[in-house]
């Protein structure tokens, strides 16, 4: 499991390859946070490669999305699978994200 | 025998596991992919594999390690798993201080609980599962144990 970073124009893309759970989240966090105090403002969170997510990785993309905008910037997520979607419709965390279905949309959505 | 008398090739067939683990996180994913594998050769669905078993069985492992047991070095944390052709049972055993389950259980889908960085792990082990059981262990060790449910589909 590993996260990768790049930026397409203005907007940092993160990959999340493998698991998002207790065990790899504070990297996760640590990592979208040393952008943001760089100055970054908007952020894509790409899950096309991502198997499961607990809830501890539920709590992180909540932390970030509300540090995010404090900083006046947007956190957007792309690619969930149906399981994925399941697990935000079931948290109603789906009505707190902007979620797209592919990273082309999301990266357009800004 | 035509072809459609013969038996399932699952029929029958119990699978039983107990894995003994530190009170560290770093185990949790191996731990699933151990008791995820069965299931998969007993030929639970796919959605099962992907979210029900992975997320409940990750949430009851972050609760034994860091709730109860605090992430001790000195406690340690048991899982037993039987797998067969109708359900998964899954107990996880904690040396920590005992707990009411029901009333730790949150409302995640709740507004005023929506924007929470935690809070959603009993909630979502209780969705995603089919029976969610704590109950005390007798005997020598003190703690708890829980005891997840999964009907294969």
């Amino acid at each position: 499991m590993s996260f990768s970073i790049k930026k397409q124009g203005e907007i940092v893309v993160v990959d999340v390859e493998g698991q998002l759970i207790v065990g790899n989240r504070q990297e996760l966090k640590q990592k979208v946070l040393d952008e943001l105090e760089r100055g970054e403002k908007k952020f894509l969170i790409d899950f096309a490669q991502t198997g499961y997510i607990d809830s501890s990785g539920l709590g992180v993309l909540v932390s970030l999305s509300k540090k995010i905008r404090e900083q006046g910037g947007e956190l957007r997520l792309a690619n969930l699978n149906d399981d994925l979607r399941t697990l935000f419709e079931l948290t109603k965390l789906d009505t707190l994200f902007q979620i797209s279905d592919t990273r082309e949309r999301a990266l357009s959505s800004f | 025998m035509a072809a459609s008398q013969l038996p399932s090739p699952h029929a029958g067939l119990r699978v039983s596991l107990q894995v003994d683990i530190p009170s560290d996180v770093a185990y949790i994913e191996r731990v699933v992919d151990l008791v995820r594998h069965p299931c998969a050769e007993l030929a639970f669905n796919k959605h099962q594999l992907a979210l029900n078993v992975p997320v409940a069985l990750s949430e009851a492992l972050s609760n034994a390690i860091l709730r109860a047991n605090n992430e001790s070095p000195d406690k340690r944390v048991r899982v037993r798993a039987e797998v067969d052709t109708m359900r998964l049972v899954v107990e996880i055993s904690d040396e920590g201080v005992h707990f009411d389950l029901e009333a730790k259980t949150l409302d995640a889908t709740d507004a005023a609980n929506l924007d929470r960085e935690d809070g959603r792990g009993l909630f979502l082990m209780r969705k995603l599962m089919d029976g969610v059981e704590r109950f005390d262990v007798s005997g020598q060790l003190s703690g708890n144990v829980v005891r997840l449910t999964l009907t294969r589909a």
